[in-house]
């Protein structure tokens, strides 16, 4: 599956998930209430020179807050016309730096190690008759089902093409629902013939 | 947690993720304006499941976008989109989801289209854009009114994703009556 996960390594992928969450955690607490525009431009400026330190794979990765621009762009606008454009730009440069700390913990973290890193703030579920690993568990069959569904909407599109010379559109959504059940019942017999989900600890 | 249940749940985490990476859409009577599909999902979520499997299929859905898998629309996700000032609508879908679900077993003797168009546009509508309000008026700095001005030019979108929805429903009533979970809980 794509993955907005750098392959090679770097610094920061040593650091322990944890560690990365929570410094991640405790400066978006402290960045929220400050409106300081030096602060912010600093924050932002800490931000860039991390994504040099991770080397060129990472500084592309800013290319990843293209979609932003036109709600940047709003936003700048919105305070401008309010006439406080300075309030703005703390604004913008907060958002940027927070998203580009945020997507620096997603590049350097892969996912299974993100996964047990947060796997101890799952265990009051056991309260409520949950499991840690029903929740992996999950996980698991969503990003399995991601491309199932796919290959199941490309079939279905296929077909209507066959009948029509179009593509199918919203047209699809009905069936696709309709099979996707199908498939979740064949995944739910499968998954009680082996046992059902499991309810106790983790391994 | 029933086996049936949590398949569910990961199915229509699923289905949301699919709906956000498909081509866009042209819908004919949108005058051809592309939409992403992505919002239905959570309007769908919560018309098939019903309020609490639904609401989980959500939950599912972001913990999995945090852990960093690029499920959002446009191939975005991991731990960045927390921070945008879209955040409202991100974790509106939980609620989206919740109140759909909970609009249409509430009106479990309706006829089926009616009924899954009340919880669409309540659910898919009202709950969304109050969170995603909140959400840009908080992270953009704004005020309430100037945050909805800005949120404002996605509602026709809606309008029609909460339609289609109901027409989804409708047929899958026809088609699998047992599928509307929502309706046979």
């Amino acid at each position: 599956m794509i993955s907005l996960y750098l392959p090679e390594r770097t610094w920061l992928h040593a650091v322990p998930a944890g560690w990365k969450l929570l410094a991640l955690a405790l400066i978006s607490l402290v960045a929220a209430p400050l409106n300081s525009l030096p602060v912010m431009a600093g924050l932002l400026l800490a931000a860039l020179v991390l994504y040099a330190s991770l080397g060129k794979a990472a500084l592309k990765q800013i290319a990843l807050l293209r979609p932003l621009w036109p709600l940047f762009l709003i936003l700048l606008a919105f305070h401008w016309w309010n006439g406080d454009i300075t309030a703005g730009l703390v604004v913008l440069a907060r958002i940027l730096a927070m998203v580009l700390l945020a997507n620096a913990v997603t590049m350097t973290t892969r996912m299974d190690a993100m996964m047990d890193a947060v796997e101890p703030l799952l265990a009051p579920l056991r309260l409520f008759g949950g499991s840690p690993r029903a929740v992996a568990l999950a996980v698991a069959m969503m990003i399995r089902f991601v491309p199932l569904l796919f290959a199941l909407w490309e079939a279905l599109n296929d077909s209507w093409r066959a009948r029509t010379g179009k593509r199918g559109g919203w047209r699809l959504l009905a069936p696709f629902c309709i099979q996707t059940l199908r498939l979740s019942h064949h995944t739910a017999e499968a998954l009680a013939a082996r046992g059902g989900a499991p309810r106790g600890d983790r391994r | 947690m029933k086996d049936r249940s949590l398949v569910q749940i990961a199915l229509y985490a699923a289905i949301f993720a699919v709906l956000g990476l498909l081509p866009r859409f042209d819908l004919p009577f949108a005058a051809g304006v592309p939409i992403t599909a992505q919002s239905m999902g959570a309007m769908l979520a919560g018309v098939m499941l019903g309020a609490w499997r639904g609401a989980l299929a959500m939950v599912l859905l972001l913990f999995v976008v945090a852990l960093g898998a690029p499920l959002l629309a446009g191939g975005r996700g991991g731990l960045g989109v927390f921070f945008t000032p879209s955040v409202g609508f991100i974790f509106g879908w939980i609620a989206v989801a919740f109140v759909a679900g909970w609009i249409m077993q509430a009106l479990r003797k309706a006829p089926v289209f009616p009924a899954a168009l009340i919880a669409a546009v309540t659910g898919g509508i009202v709950v969304m854009y109050a969170f995603g309000i909140a959400g840009m008026a908080l992270v953009g700095g704004l005020s309430v009114l100037d945050a909805a001005k800005a949120c404002l030019i996605f509602i026709p979108g809606d309008a029609i994703k909460a339609v289609l929805v109901a027409l989804i429903a409708q047929t899958v009533a026809r088609g699998l009556p047992e599928a509307l979970l929502s309706r046979n809980a």
